[in-house]
């Protein structure tokens, strides 16, 4: 039986509450009194665990609402709810209130449009005066499945760390003359070194030995040998930075970010590996300071371990080119007449065609390549 | 005298931000189970800028190096906490007092005026912009959570705070606001103890609490 969630009150003189996060997804199951969305009112945030079990079917206000109290926000459907678990039921769940009984076609609709969002959807502000409530506070209605809740689509309101990224995107192609360039690099000395060395590495230095200090460091000896990749554009001038501050773009479960190795071309490898390590645990839990993610020169980053062969990364601006590195794969290769299976890695350079040429970049990118296959820097 | 209901209370000194959550989520934990009474955390933290769900990044004006940004999950805007400054973070069973977040912040901002009238000033309140006021400027801001009535974030009293952190941001996301401490406003060095007992015993009065440390 689907049970509608109501926007609870939350004080006597508390008449709306905007939606900050669901916590379940459409078709997702939730046990009575799990958590289900949060919602905050002036200078308070308040959880809302769900007044029943069953599968979240239907929501109606999305993230970004604001909703008077007493609006349906969401439809649980009790008939496919598991085996309901002991949680201590918590006081501000919605309780149960019988529909009252209205003379008509069907009682339970007439409670329903009284209570549902305005036809335009939640956050109007509109959706009758507020009613008084008990003491026990939140209300909750019971509705039969035909009640008048047509399916909407979604709107959700960026997140700012998304309008971030979306405003950084769209500038970066209105500024930067995209163009890219795709190396193929033979990454098995690499890769052995790594097998090898992994365990002791991480008992000597306390730290995870992954693949992209590897990268990190081969990106900084290029960088240094064409000093045109680690630029900047300002206006018409053309500014050679002096350091290298490496950009590392690290996903976030929704968005990312790019923390900054300043002085990666003064660190050691260990040093490399040990900052990355530090940043991108940091990206991920949101403990960044603003001046860990300013001040890049140059960005590396790893579309991801899904299969993609390879990506054409957007620009970090100001910076004037961006290496996208490829999932590293063991495939046939063709050494000394011979196939060999090789662990092999398709390198992108997205670069700024205003200033760097097609040239520069792909020597660039054999540099690069060349550090990478034939690795010599120390790693401790 | 009758004994009345008890809320524990202790002050952890200086607690990075973070650690602080961790305290806190750990505290409400134990008192959704039952296990412990109400409880008054105090704290000073690090300089940290904290952005609660609706903040607006915008409201970030810049930042100073040591200065941590942090996303929350406590209700308004954002603020700055560090040294000097008095966090009080309560963990109470809003089912054992008033079911009612708008009465809670009420009672929040009412410690607070009682505790800078130990100190000959007027605390005030602003309708619509929770926080406590002392000739204009803001000396004390709340933000709190609620996870099944249970409380936790709470309120930052300015004592001897360095107040040009606040130049960082846009506090509580209000243009204009001046920001003052109670050093500033009663222009003499204040004892940071006597101001937390003064917290503890104004707070044991307005929730009726009788408060007990907790030891070590």
């Amino acid at each position: 039986m689907p049970t509608n969630i109501i926007m609870p009150q939350m004080g006597e003189s508390v008449f709306e509450g905007t939606i900050t996060r669901w916590l379940k997804k459409e078709g997702d199951r939730v046990l009575r009194d799990e958590p289900l969305f949060e919602i905050s009112t002036d200078k308070v945030d308040t959880e809302i665990p769900s007044p029943v079990g069953g599968i979240l079917r239907k929501i109606i206000c999305p993230v970004g609402a604001k909703v008077p109290i007493h609006t349906v926000v969401a439809i649980v459907d009790e008939s496919g709810a598991p085996a309901e678990e002991a949680v201590p039921r918590g006081a501000a769940a919605p309780v149960r209130a019988e529909p009252a009984p209205v003379a008509g076609l069907d009682p339970t609709e007439a409670e329903t449009r009284r209570f549902a969002p305005p036809a335009g959807g939640c956050g109007t502000g509109a959706g009758g005066p507020p009613r008084p409530v008990a003491a026990e506070g939140p209300l909750l209605l019971e509705v039969s499945s035909e009640a008048p809740l047509a399916l909407r689509d979604q709107v959700v309101p960026m997140s700012p760390m998304r309008e971030r990224i979306a405003e950084h995107m769209v500038r970066s192609r209105r500024t930067a003359a995209h163009a890219a360039t795709v190396f193929e690099a033979d990454v098995t000395r690499i890769v052995e070194i790594r097998e090898r060395e992994k365990r002791d590495f991480e008992i000597v230095t306390g730290t995870r030995l992954t693949y992209t200090p590897f990268f990190a460091a081969a990106c900084v000896q290029a960088l240094r040998e064409f000093p045109i990749l680690n630029s900047s554009v300002e206006g018409k001038n053309i500014v050679y930075r002096k350091e290298i501050h490496l950009g590392v773009a690290v996903a976030l479960p929704d968005g990312l970010i790019v923390p900054v190795i300043r002085n990666a071309g003064e660190r050691s490898f260990v040093d490399l590996c040990r900052t990355l390590n530090d940043l991108a645990e940091r990206a991920r839990t949101k403990r960044l300071s603003v001046e860990e993610v300013q001040g890049g020169t140059f960005t590396i980053t790893n579309p991801g371990p899904y299969g993609g062969l390879f990506g054409t990364p957007i620009i970090n601006q100001p910076q004037v080119a961006i290496l996208g590195i490829g999932t590293i794969e063991r495939r046939p290769v063709v050494v000394h007449e011979a196939i060999a299976i090789r662990s092999m890695c398709y390198l992108c350079l997205s670069f700024d065609h205003r200033v760097v040429d097609g040239a520069v970049a792909d020597r660039f990118m054999a540099r690069l390549k060349g550090i990478l296959q034939e690795w010599t820097i120390p790693i401790r | 005298m009758r004994a009345g209901k008890i809320c524990r209370w202790r002050f952890a000194g200086l607690v990075p931000y973070g650690e602080g959550r961790l305290l806190q989520r750990d505290l409400v934990r134990r008192r959704l189970a039952g296990e412990i009474p109400d409880t008054l955390l105090l704290v000073e933290h690090p300089h940290v800028i904290t952005l609660g769900k609706m903040a607006r990044p915008e409201h970030v004006r810049r930042t100073r190096p040591g200065v941590e940004v942090v996303e929350t999950d406590r209700g308004g805007d954002v603020t700055y906490h560090g040294p000097g400054q008095i966090v009080a973070y309560p963990i109470l069973d809003l089912r054992e007092h008033r079911r009612d977040v708008r009465w809670y912040l009420d009672r929040l901002e009412e410690v607070m005026i009682r505790v800078v009238a130990r100190y000959g000033l007027r605390g005030e309140r602003r309708p619509g912009a929770t926080g406590v006021w002392v000739g204009g400027a803001k000396i004390g801001s709340i933000g709190v959570r609620v996870e099944r009535w249970i409380t936790s974030h709470g309120f930052a009293l300015n004592v001897a705070t360095d107040l040009s952190y606040f130049d960082l941001i846009v506090p509580c996301g209000l243009e204009g606001v001046r920001m003052t401490s109670l050093e500033k406003e009663v222009g003499r060095a204040v004892d940071p103890g006597e101001v937390r007992r003064g917290v503890v015993e104004a707070f044991g009065g307005v929730f009726h609490r009788v408060m007990e440390e907790i030891p070590g």
